[in-house]
């Protein structure tokens, strides 16, 4: 083969793949617009006067913008108050997953006990049960003792490792630390609560960052829980403050996109800050292909 | 020399008995807050339900036992028992492949060195992270037959798009629809598998004149298998678990077309308060999903491939 032919055949490898490289920034740009024209529509409508949202084919520039609709959804209802309650429920819940989910996964991961394999065997299995199945009992216990229209019911259950994949991770992640330290610390004279203390948990922020940050995400997002164990209308979280707002505003689109905006921007701006612990989360886990 | 090099032995060995029993008193101590969060809140109420499944319970007054009352009436006498079973089930059998088909898709397209591929990833993640109750919301104006943004774009194809949630027909399409925006949410772990995948395979491939499609087929998909089998049980546990949007974009209609079976269960336990009988469609819908997951499983052998397993 000669030079010059070799060069014909690199060019053509190349242009092949520049050509391929093209078309696979083309799907993905038809991919982002896919991904971003609700977000784009919901921004638009939230900025409309109420008339300008029945015109077809839609207006997207709203004309005036009206930044009040923020203004006018926002303090229809106690929005600050909903925004309290689930900063609070937050709060307690991590707090409780944080320490619980990391002593048992401790236990899991770094002390030798009969009965430990069978028990992480129960753990990894009830990730696998469908939570509605715990539903009915638990509410009725929780009723029993009084504690429906609480915050109780839903920041209790995390001070007890509620949360499996949470034991899950940290357990992965407290494997891979070296074993030698908790010799040498043994050696030192350390128990084994002084191990967990002062060399797991300090070497573990990573891991105890992605748990504090999927945890403050569940809830800020859940619904379910709330609906069935929150009544008074001071106790709502804002899951439950948007549905109430649709209730009273079912038809109203510029004031519910406005209000679901703002109650998706917290998530939106913590992903973006925080997006490395999001995607580290899966690392943890040590899937392999 | 030899006995007291015995005698050494013995001390480590009964020390080390010791050691391990307070290894053990501490490994049990440890891991209570889980035994007994599991007592009090999960194998506790799965048998609790299974006892409350065979009464009649309004939650006030003494719940009376009614043997198998409720299963009977479930299989015998209650069509919506079945409607939300088959709604439950179309969205799972659906949704799911179609969740897989396209993370898979999305993944295999971004783990490629291309410049900007952690923009694309971290915009096609973003969905899945989103409060639901929001989404259900803004979709539902998205879904909206006249001035809805999905009707406008099917007019420029000069389809009149359907009425969507208000339609019986789309109604349960539109919602599958929806769950693939947040498909981007199962990239991370197709694309933690794929870069777990050894470049000497692809080599290997190459050396033996493979095509791309042949490298996808004989390469990519068998060594993915396990993600996919893992994505698929998650996926199908999960479609079961579906509550928000039938509550706020359908509230089950139009006519039962989007009754889900948890919006069933959650009808029956907190508006009706039948506790017996939510108690005993909270069974029946667990062993509903442990046999799709067994089956799952059971099918499993013939299609994942585990590095180092041996094959007959």
């Amino acid at each position: 083969m000669s030079a010059a032919e070799n060069t014909m055949l690199n060019l053509s490898a190349r242009r092949q793949r520049t050509w391929g490289k093209v078309l696979l920034h083309l799907l993905l740009l038809i991919g982002v617009v896919i991904v971003m024209i609700p977000f784009a529509w919901t921004l638009s409508t939230s900025l409309k006067p109420e008339g300008q949202v029945y015109t077809f084919p839609p207006k997207w520039i709203p004309e005036p913008i009206l930044w009040g609709n923020y203004v006018d959804a926002l303090t229809a209802l106690p929005f600050g108050l909903y925004t309290r309650n689930t900063l609070y429920l937050a709060i307690g819940r991590i707090v409780g997953l944080l320490f619980t989910c990391s002593i048992v996964a401790y236990s899991f991961a770094r002390l030798r006990w009969k009965g430990r394999d069978t028990l992480f065997f129960i753990v990894l299995a009830t990730l696998m049960i469908p939570f509605e199945v715990t539903l009915v009992p638990q509410y009725v216990l929780f009723s029993e003792i009084g504690w429906v229209n609480t915050f109780l019911p839903l920041i209790v259950p995390a001070f007890f490792a509620g949360n499996p994949f949470f034991i899950f991770l940290m357990r992965q992640f407290f494997m891979s630390i070296s074993s030698e330290l908790d010799d040498a610390a043994r050696i030192d004279g350390c128990g084994y609560f002084d191990i967990y203390w002062r060399i797991i948990l300090p070497l573990s922020k990573p891991v105890l960052a992605v748990v504090a940050i999927f945890a403050f995400q569940n809830n800020w997002n859940s619904f379910l829980l709330p609906l069935i164990y929150l009544h008074d209308r001071d106790l709502y979280t804002l899951a439950l403050g948007l549905n109430l707002f649709q209730e009273e505003n079912y038809t109203r689109w510029t004031l519910l996109m406005a209000a679901s905006l703002t109650i998706m921007l917290p998530v939106i701006l913590l992903f973006f800050l925080l997006q490395r612990y999001f995607i580290q989360g899966v690392v943890f886990t040590g899937v392999k292909g | 020399m030899a006995e007291s090099a015995l005698s050494r032995t013995a001390g480590r060995s009964g020390s080390k008995r010791s050691l391990g029993w307070w290894e053990t008193f501490y490994g049990w101590l440890f891991a209570m807050p889980w035994i007994l969060g599991f007592i009090l809140f999960t194998g506790g109420p799965i048998v609790a339900a299974l006892l409350m499944s065979f009464t009649d319970w309004d939650i006030v007054n003494v719940p009376t036992w009614v043997g198998l009352d409720n299963f009977e009436r479930m299989f015998l006498n209650d069509d919506l028992f079945y409607q939300a079973l088959k709604v439950s089930t179309i969205y799972a059998v659906v949704s799911v492949p179609l969740q897989i088909v396209f993370g898979l898709l999305i993944s295999m397209m971004l783990n490629v060195d291309i410049r900007g591929v952690s923009v694309y990833r971290t915009l096609y993640y973003m969905p899945s992270v989103l409060p639901l109750v929001a989404v259900a919301v803004m979709w539902r104006w998205i879904f909206s037959p006249d001035w809805g943004v999905l009707n406008w774009f099917l007019s420029w194809f000069g389809i009149r798009g359907p009425a969507w949630l208000a339609d019986a027909t789309w109604a349960l399409p539109a919602l599958i629809l929806m769950s693939l925006w947040s498909v981007g949410g199962g990239m991370v772990i197709y694309l933690a598998g794929l870069q777990n995948i050894p470049t000497d395979l692809y080599d290997a491939a190459d050396v033996d004149g493979a095509n791309p499609w042949n490298k996808f087929w004989y390469v990519t998909l068998p060594m993915l298998s396990p993600v996919i089998f893992f994505q698929l049980v998650i996926g199908i546990i999960q479609s079961l678990q579906v509550f928000v949007e039938p509550y706020m974009m359908t509230e089950g209609g139009p006519h039962n077309s989007t009754l889900f079976f948890l919006l069933y269960l959650y009808r029956n336990a907190f508006q009706y308060f039948r506790m017996g009988y939510a108690s005993a469609l909270a069974w029946i819908l667990f062993i509903y999903v442990a046999l799709l997951t067994l089956l799952v499983i059971r099918s499993s052998a013939a299609w994942v491939y585990y590095e180092g397993e041996l094959r007959k």
